[in-house]
C-alpha cells in the first residue's frame, strides 16, 4: 500500500503544468489512496468520517487528538497527502495544529467544524487552511479533496520549475483560475520545502532505524512563542538564525535549527500573506517580483469605494488610477505615468483580516467601512483618504509604517510594531496564540531605495510604500506618499499630508496613521523627505513628554538615515528607542484603559546637507498647511519645533 | 419487514427527528460492517451522555459559565449533525444563541427541549435498529449466503 502511495504521490509531483494534460499524468486510479489523516476529538464525528473516507477509497488514518496527530505526521514525514482537522478540539486548537502543520510540513490542510460563522471560516483561511467543511460533512465535499492535493503538487512543481526568486515569483504565476484560497495557501517555496524535505528526512529515516544520534528539535508552542519573539524583536528582515539563538537563549537548539524554523517560519509567513493578498490587501510595494499584477484589482476595489462614497475629487481618482496603473505594469514604467502632483499609494494588510475576525465582516466590509469611517468634509484630497483609512483601523491601532528608511529604520519598524502588537492582548486579545507581530520585508527596503535614489533628477519620481505584515490582529499600517517632481510650486500646489486626522473618533479608539510625503527636487539631487506619523488618541492628551521623546528619536532616526554614515548608530538608536516605546505603551495601559493612546507627532525629515534653499522653501510651506489643519495646537508645536530644528 | 423499516424511516424524516445526514449514514454502511449506523449511533449515544454530563454540571454553576457552556454545546451540536439527530441539533443551536445573548433561563428552558427531544429519538432509533436488524441488510436478505 505504502509503496503504491508513493508512486502516487510521485507522479501527483511531476503533475505538468499544462492543464489539459493534468489528468493524463496521473493513473485513473488517483484519488483512491490518498492518505488522509483525518483528526477530531469527537469519536462519533471520527468515526462518520473516516467511514467516508474509506467509502471514498482513500487511504485514511484517524486520530482523536491534536497532540498525537502532530507527533503522526511528524514520525511519518511524508506519510500523508493531506490533513483534515477539527477546530475545536480540547488538547490542542485546530488552528494551533494548523500553524504547526504549516510550519513543519508542507501538507494542505481541511478545517472541519460545526461552526459556519464567517470569522471562524475566515480564520481558517488566514491561518492557511486549504479549505474549510461545516460539520456534517458531507461525503460529496470529501469526494473533493484530493484537489486540494493536486494544486499543492502543482505549485511546487511551477515554484520548482522557477528556480529563480521563488517566493514572489510564485505569487505572480498564480494562474487565474486557481481558486484564491486555496491556491495562496499552497504557496510555499519548492526548494526551500524540499531542501528542508531532505534534511529531515536523513535524520528521520536514522531516527526511525536506530538510535537516535540528534535529538530533534521539538518545536513547541513555548518555543516558537520565543522564537516569534526574538525575531519580533529583531525584524523579520534582520533576524538571522544567530543572533534569534542568542535572543532565545534557548539551550539545547542550535543555529542549525533555528535556521530551519526561520526558514519555515518565513515560508509560513509568506503564505499567510499571500492570502491577505488574494483578498484586499497589498502588498505592491514588494521587491522586484512583487505581485504588480494584484495592484490593479486592489486599487481599482478602493476606488470604486471612494467614489462611491463620493469624496473624492475625480482628478485625484485619475490620477490614482494612473498612478496604479503604471506601477502594475513595470516597475521602470513608473514615473511617465506619474502624474507630478498626486501620487499615493497605501495598504493596509491585514486590517481587513483582522477585523474579519473580530467584527465577522469579510472583505467587503472594508469597502463599506470607508464610507463610514468617512468624514466629508475631511475629505478632500487624498490624504484625507488616508484619513479615512486611518479611521478604519482604529480597532487595529494601526502602525505608521515607513518603510522607505534605511534599513535600519525599518528594523526599527518591526519594533515599534511589535510594541504595538504587545499592546493588543489587552485591547484585543491576540486569540490563537500567534504573538508575532507585524513583520516588514526586507526586500522591500532595497526596492524602495531604487526608484527613489535613482530617479532624484527626474522631473517626476515614485516613491512610496509602505509594508505591514501582520499576524491576526496585531496592527496595520500604511503609508501615503506623494511624490512632486520639478518643482516647489507644484508641491505647494499639494499640500500633501494635511494631518487633519480624525481627531473625533467616534468610537474614541486611536487611530493612526502615516503620511509620506517624498518631494523630488527637479534639479538637484537634494530631496526632502517629510514623514508624519501620528498616533492619537482623542480622548487622552497626555504623555506629551514622552511622545516627544519618541518622536524626537523617530526625527532622530531617520534624518540619520540619510546619512551615509549613519547606519550603525541608526540600528542602536533604534534599538534604545522601541523598546523605551514599549515601556511606555505598558505604562499607559493601566492608565487609560485599553486604548493606545499615544498621542504624538513624529515628523522626520530627510535633508541633504547640499540642499539649502529648497529645503527652507519647503520647510515654510509645511507650517503653511498645518495652519489649515484642524490639527491640535500641540501637534503643530511639534512639528513647527522639528522643522525649526532641521532647518538649522 | 423491509417495507415496514422503510416507513418507520420516512417518519422519523417527515418529523423531523432526523435529516439527510442520516440517511447519507445509512448509505455508507455496506457489507464490510453492515452495522454501521447503529454503531454509529451507539458511539453517539456514548459520547453525548459524557457531554450532557458536562453540561449538567456547567448548569449548576452560579454564575453560568456562559462560554464554557457554548463550548460543550458546540461539541454536542457536533457530534449530534454528524449523525443528523435534527430537532436535537436545533435545540442545540437555540442553546448556543442564548448562550450568546446570556440567558441563563433560555438555556436551561432550551436544555430540558432538548433532553426531551434526546430521549425521544433515542427511544425511537432503538426501535428502528431493532427492527432493521430483524429485517437483516436488504442485499443480504435477498441473497442467499
Amino acid at each position: 500500500m505504502h509503496l503504491g502511495t508513493c508512486q502516487l504521490t510521485k507522479s501527483g509531483s511531476a503533475m505538468p503544468t499544462s492543464s489539459g494534460s493534468a489528468g493524463d499524468a496521473v493513473s485513473d486510479q488517483f484519488p483512491v489512496g490518498l492518505r488522509v489523516l483525518v483528526v477530531d476529538d469527537d469519536p462519533t464525528c471520527l468515526m462518520i468520517l473516516y467511514k467516508m473516507l474509506l467509502s471514498c477509497r482513500y487511504n485514511a488514518t484517524k486520530c482523536n487528538r491534536a497532540d498525537i496527530a502532530l507527533s503522526l505526521l511528524r514520525e511519518k514525514k511524508g506519510g500523508f497527502d493531506i490533513v483534515i482537522s477539527d477546530v475545536h478540539m480540547p488538547d490542542m486548537d485546530g488552528f494551533k495544529l494548523l500553524e504547526h502543520i504549516g510550519l513543519e510540513m508542507d501538507l494542505p490542510v481541511i478545517m472541519m467544524s460545526a461552526d459556519d460563522s464567517k470569522n471562524v471560516v475566515m480564520k481558517g483561511v488566514t491561518h492557511g487552511a486549504c479549505d474549510y467543511l461545516i460539520k456534517p460533512v458531507r461525503i460529496e465535499a470529501l469526494k473533493n479533496i484530493w484537489q486540494h492535493v493536486v494544486r499543492k503538487k502543482k505549485h511546487e512543481y511551477k515554484d520548482f520549475e522557477q528556480s529563480g526568486s521563488v517566493e514572489d515569483g510564485d505569487r505572480q504565476q498564480k494562474t487565474p483560475d486557481d481558486v484564491d484560497y486555496s491556491s495562496s495557501a499552497n504557496e510555499g517555496s519548492w526548494r526551500s520545502s524540499k531542501r528542508r524535505k531532505d534534511e529531515e528526512d536523513d535524520t528521520e529515516d536514522r531516527d526511525d532505524t536506530s538510535s537516535q544520534k540528534k535529538p530533534r528539535v521539538v518545536w513547541s508552542v513555548d518555543l516558537h512563542k520565543q522564537f516569534v519573539a526574538a525575531v519580533n524583536q529583531l525584524g523579520i528582515d534582520k533576524a538571522f538564525p544567530k543572533k534569534i539563538l542568542e535572543l532565545m537563549n534557548v539551550p539545547g537548539i542550535t543555529r542549525e535549527n533555528v535556521a530551519s524554523h526561520l526558514q519555515k517560519y518565513r515560508i509560513y509567513l509568506r503564505r499567510l500573506s499571500g492570502q491577505h493578498q488574494s483578498g484586499l490587501s497589498n502588498s505592491f510595494m514588494g521587491s522586484q517580483e512583487a505581485p504588480f499584477g494584484s495592484m490593479p484589482s486592489f486599487s481599482s476595489l478602493e476606488l470604486q469605494a471612494l467614489a462611491a462614497s463620493g469624496q473624492i475629487p475625480a482628478q485625484s481618482l485619475a490620477t490614482i488610477q494612473a498612478a496604479s496603473h503604471g506601477r502594475s505594469a513595470t516597475k521602470s514604467a513608473i514615473s511617465p505615468l506619474v502624474d507630478q502632483r498626486n501620487l499615493f499609494s497605501f495598504e493596509s494588510p491585514k486590517l481587513h483580516f483582522g477585523e474579519g475576525q473580530r467584527n465577522n465582516s469579510t472583505q467587503m466590509n472594508f469597502l463599506h467601512g470607508i464610507p463610514t469611517n468617512m468624514e466629508p468634509k475631511q475629505l478632500v484630497s487624498l490624504h484625507q483618504t488616508a484619513n479615512s483609512l486611518g479611521g478604519m483601523m482604529q480597532g487595529t491601532q494601526s502602525n505608521p509604517l515607513m518603510v522607505q528608511m534605511a534599513q535600519p529604520y525599518s528594523r526599527a519598524q518591526n519594533e515599534s510594531i511589535s510594541n504595538y502588537a504587545s499592546r493588543f492582548p489587552s485591547s484585543i486579545g491576540l486569540s490563537n496564540g500567534i504573538a508575532s507581530g507585524v513583520i516588514g520585508r526586507s526586500a522591500l527596503v532595497d526596492n524602495v531605495k531604487g526608484p527613489v535614489y535613482n530617479q532624484v533628477s527626474q522631473p517626476s519620481s515614485i516613491a512610496d510604500f509602505s509594508v505591514s505584515r501582520s499576524e491576526d490582529l496585531s496592527g496595520t499600517g500604511f503609508s501615503i506618499g506623494g511624490s512632486l517632481g520639478s518643482s516647489l510650486i507644484s508641491s505647494k500646489g499639494v499640500l500633501q499630508g494635511e494631518p487633519s486626522m480624525e481627531v473625533k473618533e467616534s468610537r474614541g479608539e486611536g487611530a493612526s496613521y502615516d503620511i509620506f510625503n517624498d518631494l523630488h527636487q527637479q534639479k538637484s539631487q537634494d530631496w526632502s523627505l517629510r514623514n508624519v506619523g501620528l498616533t492619537y488618541d482623542t480622548s487622552q492628551h497626555m504623555n506629551m513628554q514622552e511622545n516627544t521623546d519618541a518622536s524626537s528619536y523617530l526625527v532622530q532616526q531617520s534624518f540619520m538615515a540619510n546619512q551615509d554614515t549613519a547606519h550603525s548608530r541608526n540600528s542602536s538608536t533604534g534599538k534604545e528607542v522601541f523598546p523605551g516605546g514599549d515601556e511606555r505603551a505598558q505604562r499607559n495601559e493601566p492608565i487609560i484603559g485599553q486604548q493606545p493612546n499615544a498621542h504624538h507627532t513624529d515628523n522626520s525629515f530627510r535633508v541633504k546637507a547640499e540642499s539649502f534653499p529648497e529645503t527652507s522653501n519647503q520647510n515654510t510651506l509645511l507650517p503653511g498647511h498645518y495652519d489649515q489643519d484642524d490639527l491640535m495646537s500641540a501637534l503643530f508645536k511639534q512639528v513647527s519645533y522639528f522643522l525649526a530644528i532641521f532647518v538649522i | 419487514m423491509h417495507r415496514r423499516l422503510a416507513s418507520m424511516r420516512k417518519s422519523l424524516l417527515d418529523q423531523g427527528f432526523l435529516d439527510e445526514q442520516f440517511i447519507q449514514l445509512e448509505e455508507l454502511q455496506d457489507d464490510s460492517n453492515p452495522n454501521f449506523v447503529e454503531e454509529i449511533a451507539a458511539s453517539y449515544y456514548r459520547d453525548s451522555a459524557r457531554q450532557m454530563l458536562n453540561i449538567d454540571q456547567a448548569l449548576d454553576k452560579y454564575p453560568l459559565d456562559f462560554a464554557k457552556l457554548d463550548n460543550l454545546m458546540h461539541q454536542f451540536r457536533g457530534s449530534s449533525s454528524s449523525i443528523g439527530a435534527k430537532k436535537v441539533k436545533n435545540e442545540s443551536t437555540q442553546f448556543q444563541e442564548h448562550c450568546r445573548t446570556g440567558n441563563a433561563e433560555g438555556c436551561r428552558r432550551t436544555y430540558r427541549q432538548l433532553k426531551k427531544e434526546y430521549a425521544t429519538l433515542k427511544k425511537k432509533l432503538e426501535a428502528y435498529f431493532q427492527l432493521a436488524r430483524q429485517a437483516g441488510p436488504l442485499e443480504t436478505a435477498s441473497r442467499p449466503k
